[in-house]
């Protein structure tokens, strides 16, 4: 873990610090004078030498303070913290919904295997995972809340009584454009058990096909599932980028795009460190889940 | 043929043996009618894309008109026009060359770095494998959208600018497969004979062992090229795709972010089919591919 983090404080560094542009210019437009130039590098910091430049940024991670938004001018990692709660109510439910209905299709699909349906549920799943995201989020919002008016069109509320009429119509996006996907993956993970011998062993002992999919085929499937399932779970913290902007949700997705449309580089560095964290912590609880459910994986 | 046969009869048996899972791939291709159609539909894709960017068809995408704009379809506007009164199917049309040569680069590029790195880990083992997997690590644990905005942030707009940021970053997948295969494969026989021959190492890697790995290297560039086009989308959105007023899908379904409101959908409704079309042929078609390719479902 502590290589894979040096690598990314050494990547986001020479990305942000040594490839970009000066950033003073990016901040105070091209026409700025040379000495308002020179102030605002000695504010950034970006007057120092790489390697104080370097320290710096390593230093941010074990503190965990990153500093101040170039446009809002609030501490980062104050922003951050206040986006959790918004990026968790859109993102739990949605994500638990969405993987309940996947495996229960995905169980259709495996048992119903090289026939007309499985094949038409494959192909639609293909086929709605080759419209652009955007395009769902965008009809859906005109349709079920500018024209039908079903639902509010964005906004938020901070309070937990008032909140969840904003992100119904948020959920409902997020379990369409998953559905896709993760009903390919998890037939896969059904299919590659339902060849194994003990299936044919428990089919050949006289079982019902419905104690054979749940209590045999399901349960070993869920072996590989769950591992994915960990894998995916940072996704739930940094929230949804593309959701959280359009519907107005102030969460983590929604300050990213903010901070990636003002060019807020401190933000986007931040997120950059917490999401590679996430992910390396959600993977390792990913290897313990695994040697969890399967006991023929043994920790040592 | 029975004379060529006769000629060569000694190298027929080592011939097909080389190439079988190649042929045998082919034929399950041509036996499967999805397949086929998927692939004259990217041909016809690839086609138009060329025959746009020389200037043959579409030609007066650019060409703005104000007195038209706005106009519904009809059978002169099959999509209508946009606010310049610019042709929406013709622009349409000349997104498939932003979309195909963004996929196609973006794909060669990380095919080829994939393939390089995964071949060399896989193949010294010792410190190379130990520095190249720890490369792929990193990259893979930063969350893909923010790392594709940093290096896009880093580079700048830009067309080919675009090809890098895409390839620098997906080529992780691909170097973890290739390593893994060239690692089984390595201590195989006919490795062993061509070392007693011999035969160099970069002769062993890339005479020997490549051709055996490649298939993998196809399904990928499949995946990337597909993930390449929907990523387009959702750059132009954050405004770190290609230029504003290029016609990509990616732009033509932003600027219906303003249109869906008063009507206009055929912005959005033109560039969606179009992409659908080409992202659907390419899901199918690599689907098809890797059931071919794929030595274990084959006895099912």
């Amino acid at each position: 873990m502590i290589p894979i983090l040096f690598g990314v404080t050494i990547i986001t560094f020479i990305l942000f610090n040594v490839v970009i542009d000066d950033p003073a210019v990016l901040l105070a437009g091209k026409s700025a004078s040379p000495e308002r130039l020179q102030q605002i590098r000695a504010e950034l910091g970006t007057d120092q030498p790489l390697y104080v430049q370097y320290l710096t940024s390593v230093k941010q991670i074990f503190t965990f303070d990153f500093g101040r938004s170039w446009s809002s001018k609030q501490s980062v990692s104050e922003t951050i913290l206040a986006g959790l709660s918004p990026s968790l109510t859109l993102t739990v439910p949605a994500f638990i919904i969405s993987i309940l209905l996947s495996i229960c299709l995905a169980l259709g699909t495996a048992y119903f295997r090289g026939t007309a349906v499985d094949k038409f549920a494959t192909v639609m799943a293909l086929a709605l995972m080759s419209i652009s995201s955007l395009v769902y989020i965008m009809v859906f919002q005109y349709t079920f809340a500018f024209n039908l008016g079903v639902f509010p069109i964005s906004g938020w509320d901070q309070s937990w009584t008032d909140r969840w009429q904003y992100v119904q119509l948020p959920w409902m996006i997020w379990i369409v454009l998953s559905l896709g996907p993760n009903l390919l993956v998890y037939r896969t993970a059904i299919l590659d058990e339902y060849f194994q011998d003990y299936v044919r062993t428990a089919r050949a002992k006289g079982l019902a096909e419905g104690v054979v999919l749940f209590k045999h085929v399901l349960k070993n499937a869920l072996i590989p599932i769950i591992t994915i399932v960990v894998v995916q779970m940072p996704f739930l913290i940094t929230g949804s980028l593309l959701l959280e902007a359009f519907f107005g949700i102030p969460g983590l997705g929604g300050l990213l795009y903010q901070a990636i449309n003002n060019s807020d580089f401190p933000v986007i560095r931040a997120m950059v460190v917490i999401g590679t964290l996430l992910y390396m912590t959600f993977n390792l609880l990913a290897d313990l889940a695994y040697a969890v459910v399967n006991p023929r994986v043994r920790l040592s | 043929m029975t004379t060529q046969a006769a000629t060569s009869a000694s190298q027929i048996p080592k011939k097909k043996s080389a190439n079988s899972l190649w042929r045998d791939a082919y034929r399950r291709i041509l036996a499967n009618r999805i397949a086929l159609a998927s692939m004259v539909v990217i041909i016809v894709y690839v086609l138009m894309a060329l025959l746009a960017q020389f200037g043959l068809i579409a030609t007066d995408y650019n060409l703005t008109n104000t007195d038209l704009k706005w106009l519904s379809p009809s059978s002169e506007y099959l999509f209508g026009t946009d606010i310049f009164g610019r042709s929406v199917l013709h622009r349409a049309i000349h997104g498939s060359v932003i979309a195909v040569t963004v996929g196609f680069f973006a794909a060669l590029i990380a095919l080829f770095i994939g393939v390089t790195m995964g071949a060399l880990a896989g193949y010294f083992g010792g410190w190379v494998d130990d520095s190249i997997t720890w490369l792929y690590t990193t990259i893979d644990s930063i969350p893909y959208i923010l790392l594709m905005a940093s290096f896009q942030f880093a580079l700048g707009q830009g067309l080919s600018n675009l090809f890098f940021a895409l390839g620098l970053t997906s080529w992780v997948t691909l170097c973890r497969l290739v390593r893994a295969e060239f690692l089984k494969q390595k201590q195989k026989e006919y490795v062993e004979s061509a070392r007693s021959l011999g035969a160099s190492h970069f002769r062993r890697i890339f005479l020997h062992i490549l051709p055996n790995v490649m298939h993998l290297g196809l399904i990928q560039f499949g995946l990337i090229f597909v993930s390449a086009i929907k990523i387009e989308v959702i750059l132009s959105f954050l405004g770190l795709g290609v230029e504003a007023g290029v016609p990509s899908w990616g732009i033509m379904i932003n600027e219906a972010k303003q249109e869906l409101n008063r009507g206009y959908w055929w912005n959005l409704g033109a560039a969606t089919v179009f992409m659908f079309g080409l992202v659907l042929a390419v899901n199918l078609f690599n689907d098809a591919l890797r059931d071919a390719l794929d030595p274990k479902l084959k006895n099912k």
